[in-house]
């Protein structure tokens, strides 16, 4: 366990180092100054680059910044002056963290529900409508969907508000324009998962002992199914990551994902790249998390560098 | 042999009552003719030959799902290519005395398509324009049907290059990964591991931001972390196949590494790959649509799924049409694709076999 905990730290590590690299390369490789202003002079711009330490070696100015971001210091925004990247994400967290959690589980669960009714009652039209809907959910992007939930729900029916943030009745079409995917995922890993062990010998066993049937589904199949389960976290939080980006656009939540387009529109580099390593270590952090949590659940799993015989 | 059978059976005087006498009195050993046995016959095989392809494309045949979704791929692949010449506009041209116009199809008035607008004045009428436009026009007054199928030719453009230079990448890599083995395996597996962890969202960001926004650029973004999928599933399916008695024999019989790797390994490869592709396209599709929604796509005047998609979201509220038609394909597209893939994994797979 020790050894292996190490080596998914070093990966997780390595990769960390990569996308900071990368990104750190590819923000030089931009075309033209952040200060994109014609009434900057010669010397404006020099004191300019002088206080973000633009006019040092690209050398040192990579060591400042590994060194910035290990302390968690992501630089100053190029658009809103005296402002750090880190306080733009930490100020726009909330709202982003909320409906992705809400998202997560309620999609969770109504994908659950779907999922074992779907496996429970194989071939029958309850099945094929969760599957169809499975499919439609994974198919049709969140922003097509996202969009028709605002004209209806929000505009033509009046029932919720369409669009912005002042109170708890904002979040719920947000969420639910997020969770459309996580329910589709989600609906259709336990169905295939709970197919599976339903077939295997130690449910026939568990039958055949006389053990009734909503005993068999519960204590053997459904733990059984759920295990793998855990292994969809990852994905998901990068499916409600992107979905984010432009379900705040399109709902106008002050969350990071609407910070981002924002961003993107002034070209305020800075906040980008700063958004993007974010996500990026929230994506890797979980990943790394998913492993652990799995190799714990499950104690198939061999956690001594993976030679496992098969 | 069965004529022989009937003969036999009509020779034996079968027991009127089961109950009263026993079987055993009544057929007695010297009423049984043994069956002549042709031995040349015995290996003959009796169904038609099918390949491993046949066979699956038969059983993908038997999914309703799968066909309705080929059929659907092909109209749509077939209007994304006929579309925009069958109006007589390009889809870049402007017409200020148009704009705005609701769809109008001659015949279809009864589905909606009537060019009235979201008062139920019909805007053909009151501005005296003869001619239709069958999804309307946009706020520069430019022919919609003709941007819409130009956008959906642009859309499965970017996605079957992506798929394209995924397979070429990913199958080389893979391959080569694979088959030497050893040492270099040990390295470019590493790299592939670095590589994978990395969220492929967040390259594609990074890259459409340095370089200038275009149909490559979208390309290049996409296949730089897309290929390591595909690389993944050659090499484990090049790893299984290498270690079969087949390849072994092919190679004890002196085959040279190019004629085992054309030959033997990749046709027998090749079933997840086209899976793996057929994945690739719809997320492709998917990507476009999402950096074009969130300002990173091409540019106007260019159309594609995804810029259409966003324009319609713009004036959803007075010309829900815009969003529409665009929402639709783009949905119908993703749905047959992932629909397709699915099948072809059934039917491809031996284990899913009755």
């Amino acid at each position: 366990m020790g050894a292996y905990l190490l080596r998914r730290l070093g990966y997780m590590l390595v990769t960390l180092i990569v996308i900071a690299t990368a990104t750190f390369f590819l923000m030089k490789m931009l075309p033209g100054t952040p200060f994109n202003n014609d009434r900057l002079n010669e010397q404006q711009l020099a004191n300019l680059n002088a206080k973000y330490g633009l006019d040092q070696p690209v050398a040192i100015q990579y060591l400042k910044y590994m060194s910035n971001l290990v302390q968690g210091d992501l630089g100053d925004s190029y658009k809103y002056v005296g402002r750090s990247v880190t306080e733009v994400i930490s100020e726009r967290i909330g709202p982003s963290a909320l409906i992705g959690f809400q998202a997560l589980v309620l999609g969770t669960l109504i994908g659950l529900v779907l999922g074992v009714t779907s496996a429970l009652r194989h071939n029958s039209v309850l099945d094929y409508t969760s599957v169809t809907l499975a499919v439609l959910g994974m198919s049709i992007p969140s922003f097509v969907f996202a969009a028709l939930l605002q004209y209806y729900v929000g505009l033509k029916w009046g029932l919720l508000p369409p669009a912005l943030w002042k109170g708890y009745e904002y979040t719920i079409l947000p969420t639910l324009a997020l969770s459309v995917t996580v329910i589709a995922t989600v609906a259709r890993f336990i169905r295939t998962e709970m197919l599976d062990v339903i077939s295997q010998d130690y449910v026939l066993t568990a039958r055949a002992k006389g053990l009734n049937n909503g005993k068999v589904i519960i204590r053997h199949v459904l733990r059984n199914a759920l295990i793998p389960v855990v292994t969809m976290l990852g994905p998901l939080a990068i499916n409600i990551m992107t979905g984010t980006l432009v379900i705040e656009k399109i709902f106008s939540v002050p969350g990071l994902g609407e910070q981002f387009s924002l961003s993107v529109i002034v070209n305020d580099y800075s906040v980008i790249m700063g958004i993007t390593l974010f996500y990026s270590f929230l994506f890797i952090f979980m990943v790394f998390l998913v492993d652990i949590l799995y190799g714990l659940l499950d104690p198939r799993i061999n956690l001594r560098g993976g030679k496992q015989k098969g | 042999m069965s004529m022989e059978l009937e003969k036999n059976k009509n020779n034996v005087q079968l027991p009127q009552s089961v109950s009263t006498v026993s079987p055993r009195d009544t057929i007695s050993d010297d009423l049984f003719v043994p069956e002549p046995v042709d031995s040349s016959l015995q290996e003959q095989i009796s169904g038609p030959m099918k390949s491993v392809w046949q066979d699956a494309w038969q059983r993908l045949l038997k999914n309703k799902g799968a066909v309705l979704s080929m059929i659907m791929i092909v109209l749509i692949t077939f209007l994304a290519l006929v579309g925009p010449q069958m109006s007589g506009r390009t889809y870049d041209e402007q017409n200020l005395l148009f704009t705005n116009l609701p769809p109008k199809v001659a015949g279809l008035e009864w589905l909606g398509l009537d060019g009235r607008d979201n008062n139920g004045v019909d805007q053909y009428e009151k501005r005296g324009i003869t001619e239709n436009f069958w999804f309307g026009t946009d706020e520069f007054g430019r022919d919609l049907w003709t941007r819409v199928w130009k956008g959906t030719q642009i859309s499965l453009l970017i996605a079957s290059l992506a798929a394209i230079l995924d397979l070429i990448i990913g199958v080389a890599y893979g391959g080569i990964s694979a088959f030497y083995g050893g040492k270099l395996d040990n390295v470019m597996q590493r790299i592939i591991e670095v590589l994978v962890g990395i969220p492929n969202l967040i390259v594609i960001i990074l890259f459409i931001l340095i370089l200038e926004p275009g149909i490559f650029s979208i390309v290049l973004a996409m296949i730089v972390t897309g290929w390591v999928s595909m690389a993944r599933v050659v090499r484990g399916q090049i790893l299984q196949i290498k270690a079969q008695e087949f390849v072994i024999a092919s190679k004890a019989l002196g085959a040279s590494n190019s004629r085992l790797i054309v030959k033997h390994l990749l046709p027998n490869a090749i079933g997840p790959i086209l899976v793996t592709i057929m994945f690739t396209i719809p997320s492709a599709i998917f990507f476009e649509a999402f950096l074009s929604f969130i300002g990173l796509g091409l540019q106007p005047p260019l159309a594609s799924l995804g810029m259409l998609i966003q324009d319609g979201y713009v004036a959803m509220r007075y010309f829900s049409y815009k969003l529409v038609f665009p929402g639709i394909i783009i949905s119908v597209l993703m749905i047959s694709f992932n629909l397709l893939a699915d099948g072809l994994r059934d039917a491809l797979d031996p284990r899913m076999k009755k």
